[in-house]
């Protein structure tokens, strides 16, 4: 834990000085067949902080997502969730410690209405999913609480409305709406700007602003604005390892980057290598 | 309609209301009044499975079959209490869902429906081994049942029957309503319509499968154990794959996902077999077919345009 603490010169968000990581990846690797997807992968996420992981196409982003969540298993290493080893756990049991993800596509059931999905999340989190008389509408507590986070993400009018009838903005903040109502410590979002047209992005800017601020976030985008903007952090991964980890500054000028990703040409006259990086 | 259906006690209103035209209008065709109650029944164990779950079966009739059986061996061995039978039987037809879903569960989509199939040829083929106990292809036969409530005993005409089978259809409507309308239920639903985003909130999707499934075998077992009871006789075709897809069609036929579709869908199929096999006995099969072919070749859109058209 120390080691990629000071590996990764971060030392987590004002008023948290080395924090216990709520999550945390040791040395992670994944294999499909001859091709490594994920090598030797190692970070930490503290509470409250905005992790930001960017990588070309094929880097390994997803599998990773896939492997903290569970839907993977990896060949070697190690997945901690609020310092307990995860490795062992299915994916269900990993979100019941906290754990929740968005995906790139949206992932709805498409005749649920919004505000049910978001009972369901409720449900689960609290146990009552499994009940299997009580009608679904005799719970206000639960309504009242699926109301509310409709209403912190502004989406009280799509309460009643199925996702098959939701432009894919407003989805995507079901989503998030789900997300949230499971109450995590440590949520994934995969892409939120992904497929979102032009005139629907503000929609999910001002969705994320909200977001709990005790939250730690780990976000996969591809929209560099969004990323550099949202994060504290980003780390850069290609070809399935890391290839830098810094703040979004020291990412934007970090030569190997601009080439590998950013399409920027490396400035000579300000090279900022992996030692310059350690240094702060 | 549409604001009547809304108040809860509805649906029961209304088969009570259709139950008791029924009996006081059309006395004749009170058994098959009861063969449709006891299908509903069924039809809406398998609704459970197909509508609500996503699960594609043709092998159901082996929980129908089993409840069937079971009640006969209580009555004939043990004793004739017609609401014990029900419960035993019931109890048997989920026994074996459980027991074959914690195996066919595991699968999707065509292997699952090939499993279900395999665990209806299975369990028949053991029903008609076990001649000792079943009567093999002649069936079992040669118990009775008591009086219902210690109440009434089936007279000639089918009244009690007719009266029992629609009891039985209300309270088992009732229940599954109950547990589709639970979290449960819309876990259910969440798990037919997306897996990987019921997974993503942290929902063990194969123990709400294998508990639906059971409950579903408890319908049918129920179903079942109705049908051994009213008829006194239970033959290897309430194990065969001939109900099962009957039973798949009735579904499709009132829409599957509603309780009420499934009760319409078994009302329409049995009693259009019934007429047409009145009317042709060699070749009513084609009616269905061809009832089926324009069920299937007219869209959807076509059949509502249709219905707003007339005034």
């Amino acid at each position: 834990m120390n080691l990629s603490v000071l590996q990764s010169g971060f030392f987590g968000p004002p008023g948290a000085l080395v924090p216990d990581p709520v999550l945390e990846i040791r040395r992670l690797g994944k294999s499909f067949g001859g091709l490594q997807v994920t090598r030797d992968i190692s970070l930490t996420l503290n509470a409250g902080e905005r992790l930001g992981l960017i990588g070309p196409n094929g880097a390994g982003k997803t599998t990773l997502i896939n492997l903290i969540t569970g839907v993977l298993m990896p060949d070697s290493g190690t997945v901690y969730l609020n310092a307990v080893n995860v490795n062992g756990l299915s994916q269900p049991q990993r979100v019941k410690r906290g754990l929740a993800r968005t995906f790139q596509i949206t992932q709805l059931a498409p005749t649920i209405t919004t505000l049910l999905h978001v009972e369901m999340a409720i449900h689960e989190r609290n146990g009552s999913i499994g009940n299997l008389w009580r009608s679904v509408d005799a719970y206000p507590e639960v309504r009242v609480e699926a109301m509310s986070i409709l209403e912190m993400l502004r989406i009280e009018s799509l309460a009643q409305r199925p996702p098959i009838t939701l432009a894919y903005g407003e989805q995507r903040l079901v989503e998030i709406a789900l997300a949230i109502a499971l109450r995590p410590r440590v949520l994934l979002l995969d892409e939120p700007m992904a497929g979102v047209p032009e005139r629907e992005r503000h929609i999910v800017l001002n969705a994320l602003e909200r977001l709990p601020p005790e939250l730690a976030i780990l976000m996969i985008e591809h929209d560099m604005d969004l990323i550099f903007n949202f994060a504290h952090r980003i780390i850069v991964l290609a070809e399935g390892a890391l290839l830098a980890d810094g703040s979004p500054k020291e990412i934007r000028n970090h030569p190997a980057v601009r080439i590998a990703y950013l399409g920027l040409a490396s400035n000579p006259d300000e090279p900022m290598t992996t030692a310059t990086l350690d240094r702060r | 309609m549409n604001a009547f259906m809304r108040i809860k006690a509805a649906p029961y209103l209304l088969i009570g209301l259709v139950g008791a035209t029924i009996y006081f209008f059309f006395p004749a065709q009170l058994p098959l009044a009861s063969r449709i109650a006891t299908l509903a029944i069924f039809v809406m164990s398998l609704d459970l499975v197909v509508g609500y779950g996503g699960l594609a079966t043709l092998g159901h009739s082996a929980l129908f079959g089993t409840g069937a059986y079971t009640a006969g061996l209580l009555a004939l061995h043990s004793t004739p209490n017609p609401l014990l039978g029900l419960l035993v039987g019931g109890a048997s037809g989920a026994t074996v869902a459980a027991l074959s879903g914690l195996f066919v569960l595991r699968y999707q989509g065509l292997t699952f429906l090939m499993l279900t199939i395999a665990v209806g040829q299975i369990i028949q083929n053991i029903a008609s081994k076990f001649r000792a106990w079943t009567g093999g292809d002649d069936g079992l036969s040669g118990f009775t049942t008591a009086k219902i409530l210690g109440l009434a005993t089936f007279d000639l005409q089918g009244r009690v029957a007719f009266l029992y089978c629609t009891g039985v259809l209300l309270i088992c409507l009732w229940m599954m309503r109950r547990l589709m309308g639970s979290a449960f239920g819309l876990a259910c639903i969440g798990i037919h319509q997306n897996r990987l985003r019921m997974a993503a909130l942290g929902t063990e999707i194969q123990p709400k499968l294998l508990t639906l499934y059971g409950f579903s075998g408890w319908f049918a077992g129920i179903a079942g154990a109705l049908s051994a009871q009213v008829n006194q006789i239970v033959g290897l075709d309430t194990l065969g794959f001939e109900l099962s897809a009957e039973a798949l069609v009735m579904l499709v036929l009132g829409g599957a996902g509603s309780l009420f579709g499934a009760i319409a869908g078994t009302a329409l199929f049995t009693t259009i077999h019934h007429v047409a096999s009145n009317v042709d006995p060699y070749h009513w099969l084609f009616v269905i077919g061809a009832m089926l072919v324009c069920g299937v070749l007219i869209p959807r859109e076509r059949w509502g345009a249709l219905m707003r058209a007339r005034p």
